[in-house]
């Protein structure tokens, strides 16, 4: 179920022993049905999408196109609200 | 033999944090508690003790503080009670969950309203279930030994846990006794600074107090529920080792003529001298009565109960605290739950006393086991608590 083991072998008091590990903590997994789909032709590279995304989902690349990085997106949707261009869709999974 | 020092409840606390060498301390003075504050700021004012004395504006800023500092390594110390303990409660469990080993001494006062600045225990019976050892004083001495025995106990790397040292407000906080007290350098040597996991360190960088999601949130509580266990252990090896050091051995329950006994009162705090007195008369007379100090509150001296009790026909649950609307009062519900999860089940009766101060006599004593004796002999005992001292 979980990658920590038995509580006889997990650090006590709450703490987390190596630095800079959320990386590990997946939050894809908490999409519940939908996921932002981005239209490339529309997107004029405002980075909105990228600054209001509360989850580093939302890939920055060097000519500052964005892309969407699903092991992190929890599917909130704020990306699609916030875009100007109407760029982003919230599409069904499967 | 020590020094011997005439001193109230509260100035033998704060003697005994003075002795401990503390880091850090953060207080906000709250009648009866008022006087550990200001010997300590007095202490630090004029170095004779060297620590970070922090006013802060709110008890739950003090707790917070010494989480703070307890997180950095520090020794750390604050005192409450009542309101200010209240105030305090979501940090509570903060402070035991990060295994921060805080000492925090209560001075207990009912909690409001009406506004009351007198004993009972409903302050500290509202932290049962916070994850803190709770250990009680029946005396100025006991006050005093607790803390010097509760830093240890905390910081034992087995254990880990904050301690809080209740000691009876006004009765033990403003009664002045004669103490036994250490040597300065008995209390250090008794105290030796111990390295411990969760300590913030910019070198060694850790998180510490991060979210805790259904995957891990029950192996934490796990974890803290086996510490418990652990201190229960610990509490009465260092209660040895103190004796060895001061000629004052303690264990987790103090035990007064209960091997032949009918009828056993259980009780903590200032009460156990006052009903033992009673009950020394009452044997003298032939009457089969004895008392049952529980010193530790929590982790509840579960295995000390039921062997010392279990020739007893109708066990006493002397409750200073109400849990209104409950199936019994505090206490009560501790025994009734030592004993039914075990073989052998004495009949409990409960009986409500000291609310807000009310005073316990001597005479409320000897009715409250005269009632006892009559129910143990029938066999049975009152559906209702005995509200002792109360005008009906
Ligand atoms: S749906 Fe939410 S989490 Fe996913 S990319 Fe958009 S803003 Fe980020
Ligand atoms: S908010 Fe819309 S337009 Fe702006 S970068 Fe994101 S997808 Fe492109």
């Amino acid at each position: 179920m979980s990658c920590l083991g038995s509580w006889k072998e997990m650090p006590i008091a709450t703490l987390i022993p190596e630095p800079g590990n959320s990386v590990k903590y997946k939050t894809g997994s908490w999409r519940a049905g939908f996921k932002p789909v981005i239209d490339h032709s529309k997107c004029v590279k405002c980075l909105m999408c990228w600054i209001y995304c509360p989850e580093p989902a939302i890939v920055r690349k060097e000519d500052d196109s964005v892309e969407i990085n699903y092991d992190y997106c929890k599917g909130c949707g704020i990306c699609a609200k916030v875009c100007p261009r109407g760029a982003i869709q919230m599409v069904p999974e499967r | 033999m020590g020094k011997r020092l005439g001193l109230t409840g509260n100035e033998a606390v704060a003697y005994a944090v003075k002795q401990a060498d503390v880091d850090v301390i953060a207080a906000y003075p709250i009648t009866p508690q008022t006087v550990i504050v200001e010997r300590l700021s007095e202490y630090v004012a004029n170095g004779e003790l060297d620590a970070a004395f922090v006013p802060v504006e709110s008890e739950h800023s003090a707790l917070s503080t010494v989480v703070g500092a307890a997180a950095t390594g520090a020794r750390v110390f604050t005192a409450t009670c009542s309101q200010g303990l209240a105030l305090m409660w979501e940090i509570l469990y903060i402070a035991s969950a990060l295994r921060l080993p805080i000492v925090m001494s209560i001075a207990a006062r009912a909690l409001s309203a009406p506004i009351n600045i007198h004993c009972d225990y409903s302050d500290v019976m509202g932290t049962r279930d916070a994850g803190w050892i709770t250990l009680f004083a029946e005396n100025v001495q006991e006050a005093y030994d607790n803390i010097v025995q509760a830093f240890r106990i905390a910081e034992d790397p087995e254990v880990l846990l904050p301690v809080m040292c209740v000691h009876d407000g006004f009765i033990l906080s403003h009664c002045l006794e004669v103490v036994e007290v250490l040597e300065d350098e008995q209390v250090r040597n008794f105290l030796p600074r111990r390295d411990r996991p969760n300590v913030l360190d910019p070198s060694k960088p850790i998180t510490l107090g991060p979210v805790g999601l259904p995957d891990s949130y029950m192996e934490f509580k796990r974890q803290q529920d086996e510490a418990m266990k652990v201190a229960y252990r610990k509490v009465k090896e260092v209660g040895k080792l103190f004796g060895e050091l001061s000629g004052r051995y303690y264990d987790v329950v103090h035990a007064f003529g209960v091997e032949d006994a009918d009828v056993v009162a259980v009780c903590m705090g200032s009460a156990a001298g006052t009903t033992r007195y009673v009950a020394r008369k009452l044997r003298e007379k032939g009457l089969k009565v004895g008392v049952l100090k529980i010193r530790m509150f929590r982790p509840f001296p579960k295995n000390e109960v039921r062997e010392l009790l279990k020739g007893a026909k109708l066990v006493i649950a002397m409750d200073r605290a109400t849990s209104l609307g409950g199936a019994g009062h505090p206490l009560q519900m501790e025994l009734a739950t030592t004993f039914y999860t075990w073989r052998q089940k004495p009949l409990i009766m409960s009986v409500v006393y000291g609310l807000g101060g009310r005073d316990l006599t001597p005479m409320d004593i000897e009715r409250m086991f005269n009632i006892a004796l009559e129910y143990a002999k029938k066999g049975e005992v009152p559906e209702e608590a005995l509200w002792l001292g109360l005008r009906e």
